[in-house]
């Protein structure tokens, strides 16, 4: 009998679709392969599936009000994506924000940046089969968002951000919290080291696949741990520095191939970095991690402030610090002015005077109520910020009346994912889960 | 720092594409015909004085209702209180407004990694004829964010390999961020249409 | 002695409902921001495996309960509703986090305001994400739900018009 040799028999592609739901993939999002036998031929991405409306939205609200959608947009490092917003909306303003409050904008920011890394490194080892990993990764993330929960109140969507400064001031005893969490941090980071950095298993399915080179990545305009992979350094943080990024010391870590195991590297690498920009910024904040009122060295309860300010004795309170009731704002020694900008046009005034003297009230009302409020000149910014995936832009336009014109944010994982068919066409079908994994898609941004 | 102006550079090298001309806030912007967009967009690529080899944003913005709204004018706000409009927080100069009257802009940000500068570039285009050159052959990110603008926009690319909606879904009627349609009009797949 | 009320198969619903109601096999329906929460209450610091329901099916044909993470947008309605039908009987659906229950904030020309629009839903857990502690106190009320239906004295879906209050 002859045999046939295989390239006579009759093959066809077959249409394979990793469908919106799917537990390897980090999010919603549609390929449609076409596999010859499992051989990637040709990928077709869908996204969109959750596209909610957030430049649409982001028109119909205030300028404050736009800061929660904000923290839905790459929703594991909310804070690096409200601290981009309303830097875009001070520099719309003309405004800088407070010194401290810089550096905590940026304290926060390196934190989320980790708590996004873990979460990354996390799920694409337990897509490998690494599950303890996930569980180990997860377990320090709960460290870091006990943190973020005492500094903003939420462990997730924090809204911690303002137009012109933050929230609140850092609570007090969050230096010693900081290194406790640091220290949990630093020893998941180390176990995981060992279990996956020389681990056979995983190297080989991480090395060599999903590839890209230096001049197609910057074609395809990716930027972030993905871009430096392949060698290229450009970090937003050094390249156009903001906040206060100029006056620390860190290294950007570069890969060389571009391939999984480097970008796994690279993010690792940069959770160690990041941490040390914490450290480095709980130094240098002035005032120290916790702001006493320089004047008397001793508050006034607010009760007192409250009742000088309705016999009219502002001149015995004006400037001073005011013990407030738990249920209002937070650590009760801090000073205000170190966390907002001092423009009565933008930053709330704070509540003893809000409920303790006519002139806050009608300047919280001037700012909260339905048709008043931030009222930037016309204009158009462009801010750019490191997160986590890449440069996060936000375009904001303004046409001088309390609402955004338009508010446009560049996505960093948008690009990456349109350059998904140069990383996977040729490659197994297996291939598709690391890479997949590395790229750290998040929904809320790519879709918006 | 005493680097030359980007946008007094572009307009010494393509003259009669650059319409105007900023750097409002830091933002070095320029103004560019729609006609001569792939020309300056090639002079941007190449030309050893611009190097922009990143293409960092691609999109539009419907200038339709700018500057109508009741608040903006200082008119009555809905609490029937009288709004006074307020200074301009900062004493810089004005912003110097836009070049065209046209109803869409096309709005492209370029970095250039060896130089470490950005440039804002900006493409009237109107409502009429909504058509603009596609800069994806130069940018390969160009591809989707131009289907992005088509999707929300309705802005079609010339030369654009394979322009279809990306972010909704193709039974999608209209454009969602154009400042005519509805924010909550909804047109369900199934379901209810609340 | 026999019949449907009487001692032995009372007795034996039950434990059916017992057994079912500790051994939940969920297919995590993940989109958006609550997958977060979703994760840290799957793992090991607030545990959901303590409940029996620590292993997440990923067919809809092996799966009991369906808990919708995160929002749903037009374009992924339709996805939903086929994971639904294919999911076998008996099945449970759980909403979690608010964008899942009215829509969320979001009201506008993307979002579905309220899977129940959709499909039915047994336990809604509001939140823009829900605490973990939340999310075990709607599994535990789902759990309760799980033992009424075995007990012959199923308890009523919760009227959607009334989707505000906690059952």
């Amino acid at each position: 009998m002859e045999t046939q040799d295989a390239s006579s028999l009759e093959t066809r592609d077959m249409l394979l679709n990793v469908g919106p739901s799917h537990p390897a993939m980090h999010g919603i999002i549609r390929i449609i392969t076409k596999l010859e036998g499992e051989t990637i031929r040709d990928i077709d991405v869908h996204i969109g599936y959750l596209h909610r409306g957030f430049e649409k939205m982001s028109e119909t609200v205030s300028y404050n009000g736009v800061i929660p959608y904000t923290d839905r947009l790459n929703y594991v490092s909310p804070l690096i994506n409200n601290m981009g917003y309303c830097m875009a909306v001070e520099k719309l303003l003309g405004l800088t924000a407070p010194e401290r409050c810089q550096y905590i904008r940026v304290i926060m920011s390196e934190i989320s940046r980790v708590t996004d890394h873990l979460t990354c490194v996390g799920a694409s080892a337990m897509e490998l089969g690494a599950f303890t990993v996930f569980l180990y990764m997860i377990k320090a993330r709960e460290y870091l968002w006990e943190l973020v929960e005492a500094v903003t109140g939420a462990r997730l969507t924090i809204s911690y951000c303002r137009v012109g400064g933050v929230k609140a001031d850092l609570p007090a005893g969050f230096e010693e919290k900081t290194r406790k969490a640091f220290v949990e941090t630093r020893n998941v980071l180390k176990e995981v080291d060992k279990l996956l950095t020389a681990n056979r298993i995983f190297v080989d399915r991480m090395k060599g696949t999903g590839k890209i080179s230096q001049a197609d990545a910057i074609s395809y305009g990716i930027t972030g741990p993905f871009l430096r992979a392949t060698g290229v350094n450009f970090d937003v943080r050094k390249a156009c520095p903001y906040a206060v990024y100029d006056r620390l010391k860190f290294e950007v870590p570069l890969g060389t191939v571009g391939d999984n195991l480097d970008r796994y590297y690279c993010r690792m690498e940069e959770m160690e970095i990041s941490m040390r920009i914490v450290e480095q910024c709980l130094e240098k904040i002035p005032g120290g991690p916790v702001q006493v009122d320089p004047e008397t060295g001793r508050p006034i309860p607010a009760a007192e402030m409250v009742d000088k300010g309705k016999m009219g004795r502002i001149n015995e309170i004006a400037g001073k610090t005011a013990v407030t009731d738990p249920t209002l704002e937070g650590a009760s020694d801090r000073v205000r002015s170190t966390i907002g900008v001092a423009e009565k046009r933008v930053f709330l005034p704070p509540k003893e005077d809000t409920y303790g003297n006519i002139e806050g009230l009608m300047n919280h009302f001037k700012l909260v109520m339905f048709g008043h409020g931030i009222r930037p000149p016309q204009g158009e910014v462009y801010q750019a910020v490191e997160g986590a995936n890449g440069e996060l832009g936000f375009y904001v336009v303004s046409d001088g009346s309390d609402r955004a014109y338009r508010v446009r944010v560049r996505p960093p994982c948008f690009p990456i994912m349109s350059a998904l068919p140069k990383l996977l066409v040729g490659e197994m079908m297996a291939d598709m889960v690391p890479t997949f994994g590395s790229v750290n898609m998040i929904g809320g941004e790519l879709d918006r | 720092m005493n680097a030359p102006s980007l946008s007094e550079l572009l307009k010494t090298k393509a003259p009669e594409a650059v319409l105007a001309a900023h750097a409002w806030r830091g933002d070095e912007t320029v103004t560019v015909s729609p006609d001569r967009l792939v020309e300056v967009a090639r002079i941007l690529k190449e030309d050893p004085a611009f190097q922009m080899n990143f293409l960092m944003d691609l999109t539009a913005v419907d200038y339709l209702t700018f500057g109508k709204t009741a608040q903006g004018q200082g008119a009555h706000a809905n609490t029937g209180i009288a709004v006074r409009q307020p200074m301009n927080i900062s004493t810089e100069e004005p912003w110097p407004g836009r070049a065209s009257a046209a109803r869409f802009e096309m709005v492209y940000h370029f970095f250039s990694l060896p130089l470490q500068r950005r440039i804002r570039v900006k493409v009237p285009v109107e409502e009429s004829k909504a058509e603009v050159e596609s800069v994806a052959a130069m940018w390969a990110t160009a591809n989707w964010f131009e289907r992005e603008v088509w999707d929300m926009f309705g802005i079609r690319f010339r030369g654009h390999p394979d322009l279809r909606r990306l972010l909704m879904y193709p039974e999608f009627e209209g454009h969602p961020l154009r400042k005519d349609y509805a924010v909550n009009k909804r047109q369900p797949l199934i379901g209810p249409v609340n | 002695m026999f019949g449907t009320d009487n001692f032995l198969t009372s007795k034996l619903e039950s434990a059916i409902g017992w057994a079912r109601k500790y051994s939940i096999f969920q297919y995590p329906f993940v989109t958006a921001c609550c997958g977060m929460e979703y994760m840290a209450t799957a793992c090991s610091h607030y545990d959901v495996d303590r409940f029996g329901a620590g292993f997440p099916r990923f067919s809809p044909r092996q799966a009991d309960v369906l808990f919708v993470v995160g929002t749903i947008s037009h374009k992924m309605a339709p996805v939903l509703k086929k994971i639904y039908d294919q999911m076998t009987e008996p099945k449970w659906v759980v909403a979690f986090g608010v964008c899942t229950c009215t829509g969320g904030f979001y009201d506008n020309y993307a979002t579905v305001m309220g899977i129940d629009t959709i499909i039915p839903v047994d336990v809604y857990i509001p939140g823009c994400p829900p605490r973990p502690e939340n999310v075990l106190d709607g599994l535990i009320k789902l759990q309760d739900r799980i033992q009424a239906q075995h007990d012959g004295k199923p308890l009523a879906r919760p009227d959607p018009r009334e989707r505000s209050f906690t059952v």
